[in-house]
């Protein structure tokens, strides 16, 4: 095992959100206090409360599943997608580094940052509301597999992708607009009956759920369910990896 | 060097086809040895970068085998990398960071414990010291090269390739460049460099590699070479005039030049039947007289381009004979 290659690329990887510091740690702060101001009190003053949380308290999971889900897709898929369009990419691929070791680097460090950023936003909730977490582990580990998951899918768009325009179509056009219709900002009870039946199509809704589970033991479907999802997402995309890197696909010629 | 000294890479029948189809590499067979400085010549496209790349494992070989240092490279990757240092051909460099912490993450990558005292040595000998701080796209070309050597030199590598080091880089850079790579061979490190500059092959190879189309034509020590293939040039400078060449040296390559003061003798010098001091005895019997001698060998840019052209003209004989 090349430790030393994975930490390499771990830090190297998270010196890129040093260097960006004011837009990684001070872009999520704002959004997330203007989700608050937006949601939270305007709307927020006129639904008071969602299934016996206040509607401040009820969206703070969503809100978190929306920035994990977005940053881990983004920072690994450029992670990776920019030593392949600048050409430094030569270097990894002539290291005496194995294919499961990059993924390590840059996953790890992908999901990282979004495990800060959630925490981040986390911290920034906890001045607009009243933070209650009942599950405070279980919390964790839906923030830590969820950050995971998602980093290895951006790793493989990253991979995939051959133009920036690929890179962003997936979180823009395929990830907001999951995140927005799965429950996060509203509960899925509040719609007619075959919205929720469609809204339970949505992967999303099996993330947010879990997660709002682990904070207020409110849930859209059983806990164990949201688990095993996103375990099942995880495999998944660990699959599609060791897939791309046994056929060399779009990285060696 | 010679020719009983260890193989560190040995390459057997290695082809290479793209995805395009295009064959890039057509059996090449090449043994590197030990130590030794291998420069690999030929036009673009020959498929210099493309025979680097599959040693280093960036490009994967569509058949035949390569091993370095007695190991298959794809069996034993980590072995067989972690010897091997890679400068290429393009300048690619992560703009936003500084020459400090690119270098260092080179190493790391090649599986090395940090070692700040190398990285120094590493820098300062490449005149970088001064830069270390420095971003990456505030460095001129010249330096982002020596940049790109110094991640290679990072986790002490016994095997360099450079792929094409000295192109665009100035007099001053290039003559470093030779330095360099000199001091890295008494180091014991084994160099492959490729270049266009065919003076630069001459200065620093012991042995040349010609590759044309995707085959490798010769391989050869350089001073073998020289003499084998070089022509040699006698030339005279008469102490009189000469009005002809008299008829008795037909058969020779001899030149008069325009204002008849000098005569030029071209000879193979790995040819058997020649012999200079008969051919100034000759001379001397026709009682021609002169005042100076001396005598030039044909640079290896002029052997490389014969060769070529040979093999240009072999493929397109192959072609009209099918
Ligand atoms: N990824 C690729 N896909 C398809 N063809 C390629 C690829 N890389 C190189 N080639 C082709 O293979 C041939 C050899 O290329 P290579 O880069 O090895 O040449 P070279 O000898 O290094 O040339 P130069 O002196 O210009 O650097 C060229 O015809 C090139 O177009
Ligand atoms: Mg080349």
């Amino acid at each position: 095992m090349n430790i030393h290659g994975v930490i390499a690329i771990f830090n190297y990887e998270m010196a890129r959100m040093k260097r960006t510091l004011i837009q990684s740690i001070v872009a999520p702060v704002v959004t997330t206090s203007l989700y608050f101001v937006v949601f939270g009190a305007a709307i927020g003053s006129r639904i008071q409360q969602v299934e016996g949380v206040s509607y401040g308290a009820f969206i703070v999971p969503g809100l978190i599943m929306l920035s994990l889900l977005t940053n881990s897709i983004s920072n690994a898929s450029f992670g990776i997608y920019f030593p392949k369009f600048s050409g430094t990419v030569y270097e990894m691929l002539s290291a005496p580094i194995s294919a499961m070791e990059v993924v390590l680097g840059y996953v790890g460090a992908a999901a990282a940052k979004s495990v800060i950023l959630a925490m981040i936003i986390l911290a920034t909730a906890g001045f607009f509301i009243d933070l209650e977490i009942r599950h405070p582990v279980l919390m964790l580990i839906f923030v830590f597999l969820t950050a995971t998951s998602f980093s290895l899918f951006g790793f493989i768009l990253g991979i995939w992708a051959d133009n920036f325009e690929k890179l962003s179509v997936v979180p823009t056009l395929l990830i907001t607009p999951l995140v927005f219709l799965g429950g996060s900002f509203y509960s899925t009870e509040m719609l007619p009956p075959i919205w929720q039946t469609v809204a339970l199509m949505n992967p999303v809704l099996y993330l947010v759920s879990g997660l709002r589970w682990s904070f207020y033991e409110i849930s859209e479907v059983n806990v164990f369910v949201s688990l095993s999802c996103i375990g099942v997402f995880t495999l998944l995309c660990l699959a599609v990896i060791a897939i791309i890197f046994r056929t060399g696909y779009r990285l060696r010629a | 060097m010679s020719s009983s000294s260890k193989n560190i890479i040995s390459i057997k029948c290695l082809n290479k086809v793209y995805g395009s189809g295009f064959e890039a590499l057509k059996s090449v067979n090449l043994d590197i040895h030990q130590g030794e400085v291998l420069a690999l010549l030929g036009p673009n496209g020959a498929g210099k970068t493309t025979l680097i790349s599959a040693i280093c494992g960036i490009v994967r070989p569509s058949s035949g085998s390569i091993t370095v240092d007695g190991h298959d490279i794809q069996r034993y990757f980590r072995v067989t990398r972690s010897l091997i240092g890679l400068v290429p051909q393009e300048l690619t460099t992560d703009s936003f960071e500084t020459v400090w912490n690119t270098v260092s993450f080179s190493r790391g990558l090649f599986g090395k414990e940090p070692n700040p005292n190398h990285i120094e040595r590493v820098l300062r000998s490449l005149s970088l010291w001064d830069k270390k701080d420095n971003m990456l796209r505030t460095l001129s070309g010249g330096m982002k090269r020596r940049v790109l050597i110094a991640k290679a030199l990072s986790h002490e590598p016994r095997i360099l390739f450079l792929d094409e080091p000295t192109a665009g880089v100035d007099v001053s850079l290039r003559k470093d460049m030779w330095k360099i790579v000199e001091n890295l061979k008494t180091q014991g490190v084994t160099i492959i460099l490729t270049t266009h500059y065919i003076e630069e092959a001459e200065e620093i190879a012991d042995r040349i590699g010609v590759i044309n189309h995707g085959k490798l034509i010769l391989i050869e020590e350089k001073d073998a070479l020289m003499s084998k293939l070089g022509k040699k040039q006698l030339v005279l400078e008469l102490t009189k005039r000469l009005d002809t060449i008299p008829s008795e040296f037909e058969s020779l390559d001899l030149v008069l030049s325009e204002d008849q003061h000098l005569l030029t003798y071209t000879f193979d010098s790995a040819s058997e039947s020649h012999d200079i001091s008969e051919f100034l005895i000759k001379i001397q019997g026709r009682n021609i007289q002169y005042k100076d001698l001396r005598t030039t060998q044909s640079s290896l840019e002029e052997i490389f381009v014969t060769l070529v052209q040979k093999a240009e003209g072999d493929t397109d004989e192959g072609i009209k004979a099918e």
